[in-house]
């Protein structure tokens, strides 16, 4: 298994345990969606799976090694093959776009190119193309406080497609943005993945996107996996049960009512 | 509350009038009819100041000596700022940072004018002295709120870099640097301004450029030229100030 | 997907100004190099490190022989006294200058009357000697003092004065200035004189900042008179500039730990002083 966790648990000093002995695997060349209600470990989940954080119990394999186990050369290595989608880019805003993006391939730059490239941006055909695929190569000299929050967002997305990493980790990366634009960078994830055959695992607060866009859907509540199906396999019940805690509604990436939806359409995985 | 009020006033009142009697100065002697005329004469002799093309020219080199002074001094001072700031803002650990912070108070804790009178003892008469006294001062100062602005800076930044195998240095230049460069560089510019200022004088103990004229012109009792280096003290603050409000008008346009 | 891009490469807009800014800033900073007398070898040279290894090991041992103890401790008190004197001096000569501006100011405001023109045709001399005193750096003055009246304390108390008088007046005037007025009119509305009115209407409200500002300007003095100690006038900068000349490290460490001690007991009394007049 590429991913594989076993009985792993995050306890926090204070005793609470945000994640609950949960074993999973995931392989290469998956997509993986995870969604649930707030609180319920997505996060803590996917910043595991970052190399963010370290278990407090159980084993946890990424890429095939245990980060915990690893040297810090062997870890930092580890991690250039890791790519991660924030929510909130955290780019410094007087950075212009094309240093954000290039910053994508520091873990794998030997240090006189990452030195270089701060003074004069080394590979800027690289950043365009990338930038393009998020439909905003005009913005390349742009600084990043000049741009919208969308914007923003695609160019952290765009970073992350610029590193080319083995595994793409996603922690509600469209939650603030409109529902088609939404739309257009889970595509692009998705996209990368499959065409370069690596590891999407991407944490929704939109279930009507992890729906329509993977085929294997997590469901995490507690701190534990309520689920762990394709889409067609998951009931509306399930789901409802998933969120009863937080709100009456299942969360959709237009707020629409998620019982609006049309049943067929949206249990069916996009396959390219 | 209004009699500690008076308590107190009687007490500073008190104090004052010890400061006057342990020092035995007699104000009225020292205002009275012979010594105001001594003043007097001396005030006269300063006029009119010496405005000749030769000393003039010895004026301008000072006053380039002196704008010298201020800028290599503060580059240093920036230099050696950034370098003090980073274990003082805690980057390498708790020890350091103690140490690092301690040095640098001492270092802004002395005045500058006694760092240029020390540096003359060590590095000999002249603007390299100066030049120093001002370094190690202002490394003080700016290494201070650089390794505030440091630790107040957000780490998502560079902890995202490292996230996805950056080195922590690489991740520091990419991720914390762009956020707190512009504020060193202004406050940089802020104390280059005020080292000017500090640069003129500081020659009054031997470390070059205008103060260093004064002194002497004071010492050989040339009052013209010592008008002459006074006057031209005076401009450079009016033009440094000028300067510098207008710079400040177009930057923030 | 995209395949290799043609040889249009997009070039950085930045690179060039860039590159024309640090040219120039090293353009300007190269004749400093020179004109400054800068001796990297000083820095750098190994040798050079002996010797300011050396120069470094003469600050120690401190001198803490009874005798410059005692010497230490009478500059420390002569310091104080600089200060406070050249602090008194400046307030009465600020004083006067604040008043007469502030009076026709503050006479106008509340209602005319005589005084007003006098106070008027003094304001703009007035304003003119305040800011001569104060632009002229402090320690020029302690030169010319000393020089006028000899080495020794009261070039430094005349330094203090004239210096700080300058800005005590202008801080005075501007507190007085800006404050509230209608203490005063109300008291001239029951039928106070205007001078009544002045004294007990706008003094006491602008008392506390003007209380304020004198106390910090006297902290100020006490590192200005050890500054001015340098140049003659008395007090411990006076006893560290006999001490460098006779390049004896221990005396001046010893000297400058009591002025590090000084000036943070300086700011400990005048945060007191001001926290308790407030």
């Amino acid at each position: 298994m590429k991913l594989d966790l076993e009985r792993v648990s995050l306890e926090y000093p204070n005793g609470f345990r945000a994640i609950n002995h949960v074993s999973c695997g995931i392989g290469r060349g998956e997509r993986v969606a995870i969604i649930g209600p707030s609180g319920a470990g997505k996060t803590t989940l996917l910043r595991l799976l970052a190399t963010a954080l370290r278990p407090t119990a159980g084993t946890l394999t990424v890429l095939g090694a245990d980060p915990w186990r690893a040297s810090r050369g062997e870890l930092r290595r580890l991690r250039g093959r890791i790519g991660m989608v924030h929510q909130a880019p955290p780019i410094p805003p007087r950075q212009r776009v094309v240093t954000a993006v290039l910053a994508g391939r520091l873990g794998q730059w030997p240090v006189w190119r990452s030195l270089a490239s701060l003074v004069y941006p080394l590979d800027m055909p690289g950043a365009e193309r990338m930038l393009a695929r998020m439909e905003i190569a005009d913005k390349l000299f742009k600084r990043c406080d000049q741009l919208s929050g969308g914007q923003l967002q695609r160019v952290g997305v765009a970073r992350v497609l610029y590193q080319q990493p083995d595994l793409i980790l996603t922690d509600e990366p469209v939650s603030a943005v409109d529902p088609a634009l939404s739309d257009r960078i889970i595509g692009e994830l998705n996209r990368e993945a499959i065409e370069r055959g690596v590891t999407l695992v991407a944490s929704l607060h939109a279930v009507d996107l992890a729906l329509h866009w993977f085929p294997r859907v997590i469901g995490v509540k507690g701190g534990e996996i309520a689920f762990d199906l394709p889409p067609v396999r998951i009931s509306d019940a399930m789901l409802r049960e998933l969120y009863a805690s937080e709100m009456a509604q299942v969360p959709t990436q237009d707020y629409q009512p998620f019982e609006t939806m049309v049943p067929g359409v949206r249990r069916k995985p996009v396959y390219f | 509350m209004r009699l500690v009020h008076w308590l107190i006033m009687s007490v500073l009142v008190a104090v004052a009038w010890a400061s006057f009697g342990y020092l035995s100065l007699d104000l009225g002697r020292l205002f009275d009819k012979e010594a105001l005329a001594q003043m007097a004469k001396y005030a006269i002799s300063f006029f009119p100041p010496d405005l000749s093309a030769d000393y003039l020219v010895r004026i301008w080199r000072g006053t380039l000596e002196t704008i010298a002074i201020s800028a290599i001094g503060t580059v240093m001072a920036a230099v050696l700022g950034v370098v003090l700031a980073l274990p003082a803002a805690g980057r390498f650990g708790a020890v350091p940072r103690v140490a690092a912070r301690l040095v640098l108070n001492f270092l802004r804790s002395i005045p500058e004018l006694v760092w240029a009178a020390l540096m003359v003892m060590a590095a000999g008469l002249g603007p390299f002295a100066g030049t120093l006294g001002l370094a190690w001062h202002t490394a003080g100062v700016i290494g201070r709120l650089f390794a505030e602005t440091l630790e107040n800076a957000s780490p998502e930044p560079a902890q995202a870099l490292r996230l996805s195998g950056s080195r922590p240095s690489i991740a520091f230049l990419y991720g914390t640097m762009p956020n707190v460069v512009p504020q060193l560089i202004a406050y940089s510019l802020y104390r280059w301004e005020i080292n000017i200022r500090m640069a003129a004088i500081l020659g009054v103990v031997g470390a070059g450029g205008l103060g260093q004229m004064l002194y002497f012109s004071l010492s050989l009792f040339q009052q013209p030229q010592a008008m002459t280096v006074i006057l031209a003290m005076l401009a450079l603050v009016v033009i440094v100030d000028g300067a510098s409000a207008w710079l400040r008008q177009r930057l923030a346009g | 997907m995209a395949h290799a891009d043609s040889a249009l490469q997009p070039r950085d807009p930045a690179a060039l100004p860039r590159l024309a800014l640090t040219v120039l800033v090293l353009a300007l900073l190269w004749p400093g190099f020179s004109l400054t007398e800068f001796d990297p070898a000083v820095l750098i040279d190994v040798r050079s490190r002996e010797t300011m290894g050396k120069f470094v090991s003469t600050f120690f041992p401190l001198e803490t022989s009874p005798g410059f103890l005692q010497l230490v401790a009478r500059s420390t008190l002569e310091t104080l006294a600089i200060a406070t004197a050249g602090t008194v001096l400046a307030m009465l000569l600020a004083a006067p200058f604040a008043l007469v501006i502030t009076r026709s100011l503050s006479i106008s405001r509340i209602g005319p009357g005589p005084g007003y023109w006098l106070g008027r045709i003094l304001r703009l001399p007035a304003r003119f000697a305040m800011m001569f005193f104060r632009s002229i750096p402090e320690i020029v003055w302690a030169l010319l003092f000393v020089r006028a009246v000899g080495l020794g304390p009261a070039a430094g108390v005349l330094a203090i004065g004239v210096t700080y008088g300058g800005m005590l007046g202008k801080v005075y005037s501007e507190i007085l200035e800006s404050n509230d007025a209608r203490p005063a009119a109300a008291l001239l509305e029951t039928g106070s004189g205007r001078t009544a009115a002045f004294f007990y209407g706008l003094w006491p409200v602008a008392l506390p900042e003007l209380v304020s500002y004198t106390v910090y300007r006297w902290e100020c003095a006490v590192r200005a008179s050890v500054i001015m100690g340098f140049v003659g006038a008395g007090g411990l900068g006076l006893q560290m500039e006999l001490s460098m000349r006779m390049l004896n490290g221990g005396e001046i460490s010893t000297i400058l730990l009591v002025f590090l001690l000084l000036v943070m007991l300086a700011d400990a009394v005048s945060a007191i002083l001001r926290k308790v007049t407030a």
